[in-house]
């Protein structure tokens, strides 16, 4: 889960790495009440800062410097509800304005391919590290930290030192170091970035802006509800989260279900090969049913999928490992049953591969049903061509025949 | 032969009095696997009945592998318990520890990680996040069904369950040396390189087939560990085309980060080593049967 930049100053915040003083904004009207009151206490001058979860926003003009109340009422009307690279703003951050010297980076970070731990530092700072890592790599230093021994003092002296960070910022950046390293362990991070960290000419070292990834298989020991964020997120999303399912929204045309994330993804791929040859057919979601398949859980699958008014056929696959697909098939007989008790219209056809554990018991479930919607393909591939075919021809919202 | 699991395998399970570790402890048992014990500190000295055999439950690994010489742990423990039972295993230095749990925070999964290495790998780790391993008439560890396949020629490794179970499904008529479900996490013990390697290795296995999918850069290493060290033929699919830069599908870690992690530069990697790369399952599935009946 990644956090907004507001949310992850707090938490730099907590933890006691150096922040400006900043309040989070969600009308323009608060903006200038925010900026109001820095201006009371003597800060006359603030940045109005989009908070979008992507990088850019500067370029994008959602970063703007505000020197009165109303200006910061101006500046905060025009970002809010701007959009950045899809992400609409709907908060923005009122944060004291610094003035600054030099600029650094450093980071923590997850090594994925060293199975460890790694500390990025920089004395170039401010610009995207990616950047600098084309026009200066020399500057940049990459120090493996070990998650049995950690970030100590001494470990923290060492990464400022090897990104090359000047003598006079070294101690409170080491400070800075030590305390991200323990938000970062602390709170199940998997990404916290500082770019860029701050020399103010009076000597102080800030985190001006910060980027924290949480993992979210750590939800049993942390509170992750907290940072949840519902205005951006796709109504579809959430209702499947509130059922405990494993839904992503697309923006495709055939719904998908199916059983184990690697058999959904190549699900998604193969009805996309094979909606080029019916004009562009795409997959419009990706959802897991996980291992077993009630009834239930299948009705809660369909009713997601096809309450997605993109989609005009539906593909269940499922390969039974331990999940029996008699009892998918009875899912998807009674999940029909279900919605039809529910009153809603399930109109789009449904195509349904079932191979595997008691495949044929599946299948025969289904054939006996005779669900005029419901229709069974042997395999993967001529499934989803099936499916792609049906969306694409237009003859998707007539009934087929089981 | 086969690779990592072989019909003298001992196989304890940690978490056997759990739900899961009785199910699939029982499934194991049908399957032929030496199933020798459990763990369970509560319950040691009990016995926990799996398909009307008595399988004998121990307070540690230590214990268990003592009593049974058992040298397969097999971990049904739920997350917030998993580090410290791999951790339990590495001390025990059992030679295999699979970790069958989904779901485990990844600071855990390095912390035991770097505690393994720290005493030199003696355990191999396979998972966590995994279905497995199966040397199909030999033994079966972990919850990959039994009855898809019989034993042959192929060696399989896949960083997904069902994708797993529909290759060996697409293949059964050639038949696998040993399958290896490796895990969807972001950090995993047993890598594709690993398997490869052992693969290459084995007298039974002819031809290899490698299941990746989006997130990281292990596929590109495997690659450029093919073009070195293996001779083999090797065929590879990759998962998650249409996936969208910056979604966790499903897997912990699949997810494309900017532009690392994506399916084409996985396949590209691969293609440019030698080796095919099927466009569905079942595609790959026909370049490996062409493989092995031309050869």
């Amino acid at each position: 889960m990644d956090l907004f930049e507001y949310q992850a100053k707090e938490l730099f915040a907590e933890y006691g790495v150096p922040v400006p003083k900043d309040k989070v904004a969600n009308t323009a009207d608060e903006a200038r009440q925010i900026a109001a009151a820095y201006a009371a206490e003597g800060i006359s001058k603030v940045v109005v800062k989009a908070q979008v979860k992507t990088g850019g926003r500067g370029k994008a003009g959602g970063v703007k410097l505000a020197d009165s109340p109303d200006d910061t009422q101006e500046k905060a009307g025009k970002i809010l509800g701007m959009d950045i690279k899809g992400h609409t703003v709907h908060r923005v951050l009122i944060a004291e304005a610094t003035d600054i010297k030099s600029e650094y980076y450093l980071s923590f970070l997850l090594d994925r391919a060293n199975r460890t731990f790694l500390s990025i530092c920089s004395v170039e700072g401010g610009v995207e590290i990616e950047e600098v890592a084309h026009t200066n790599p020399d500057s940049i230093a990459r120090i493996p930290i070990s998650p049995l021994t950690g970030v100590d003092h001494a470990k923290a002296l060492e990464i400022v030192r090897a990104g090359r960070i000047p003598a006079e910022a070294q101690e409170g950046a080491a400070i800075l170091a030590e305390r991200l390293w323990a938000m970062f362990v602390d709170e199940d991070a998997t990404l916290t970035e500082v770019n860029p960290v701050v020399l103010t000419p009076d000597g102080k070292v800030l985190a001006l802006d910060g980027k924290v990834t949480l993992d979210d298989n750590a939800g049993f020991r942390q509170d992750l509800a907290k940072f949840a964020d519902l205005a951006s997120t796709d109504p579809l999303e959430a209702k499947a989260k509130e059922k405990h399912l494993n839904y992503v929204k697309l923006d495709g045309e055939v719904g998908i279900i199916g059983n184990g994330a690697g058999l959904v993804m190549s699900t998604l791929d193969v009805v996309a090969y094979a909606g080029e040859e019916f004009g562009g057919i795409r997959p419009a979601n990706f959802l897991d049913i996980g291992g077993g398949a009630s009834a239930e859980v299948m009705a809660n699958c369909l009713e997601i999928v096809l309450s997605d008014p993109a989609i005009t056929t539906a593909f269940v696959n499922v390969f039974g490992g331990i999940t029996a697909c008699d009892a998918v098939a009875n899912g998807i007989v009674s999940a029909l049953a279900l919605l039809a008790e529910r009153g809603e219209t399930v109109d789009r056809p449904i195509v349904v591969r079932l191979d595997g554990n008691k495949a044929a018991a599946g299948r025969q479930i289904l054939h006996d049903a005779a669900l005029a919607i419901v229709e069974q393909q042997d395999t993967m591939d001529g499934a989803a061509r099936r499916a792609a075919e049906l969306a694409g021809t237009g003859s998707a919202r007539t009934p087929k025949g089981a | 032969m086969a690779i990592f699991l072989t019909e003298r395998s001992r196989v304890l399970i940690q978490g056997i009095t759990g739900g899961e570790g009785r199910k699939h402890g029982a499934r194991m048992l049908a399957a032929g696997t030496k199933v020798v014990g459990g763990t369970n500190p509560k319950k040691a000295g009990q016995t926990v009945e799996l398909n009307g055999t008595d399988v004998p439950v121990f307070g540690t690994v230590a214990d268990t592998v003592a009593a049974t010489g058992a040298d397969v742990s097999v971990i049904f423990v739920p997350p917030a318990g998993a580090k410290a039972a791999v951790i339990e295993a590495i001390e025990a230095q059992i030679p295999l520890a699979i970790v069958i749990t989904e779901g485990i925070p990844v600071h855990d999964t390095a912390e035991f990680w770097a505690y393994a290495t720290e005493r030199g790998n003696r355990t191999r780790i396979i998972g966590p996040n995994c279905p497995g391993l199966a040397s199909p008439g030999k033994s079966n560890a972990g919850i990959i069904p039994a009855d898809i396949t019989p034993a042959g020629k192929i060696g399989l490794v896949s960083k997904s369950g069902t994708l797993t179970y529909q290759m060996m499904y697409e293949l059964r008529d050639i038949g696998f040396s040993t399958a290896v479900g490796i895990g969807g996490d972001p950090i995993i013990g047993t890598t594709h390189i690993d398997c490869l390697q052992a693969f290459q290795d084995d007298p039974e296995t002819q031809a290899i087939v490698m299941i990746g999918e989006i997130g990281g850069d292990a596929e590109e290493r495997a690659a450029a560990y093919i073009s070195e060290n293996v001779t083999k033929p090797v065929v590879g699919y990759v998962a998650g085309f249409t996936a969208p830069e910056g979604k966790t599908m499903g897997h912990a870690g699949a997810i494309i980060s900017g532009s690392a992690g994506t399916a084409q530069a996985k396949k590209e990697a691969l293609e440019k080593v030698g080796v095919r790369v099927g466009k569905t399952p079942s595609e790959t599935a026909r370049l490996a049967r062409e493989i092995i009946l031309s050869s």
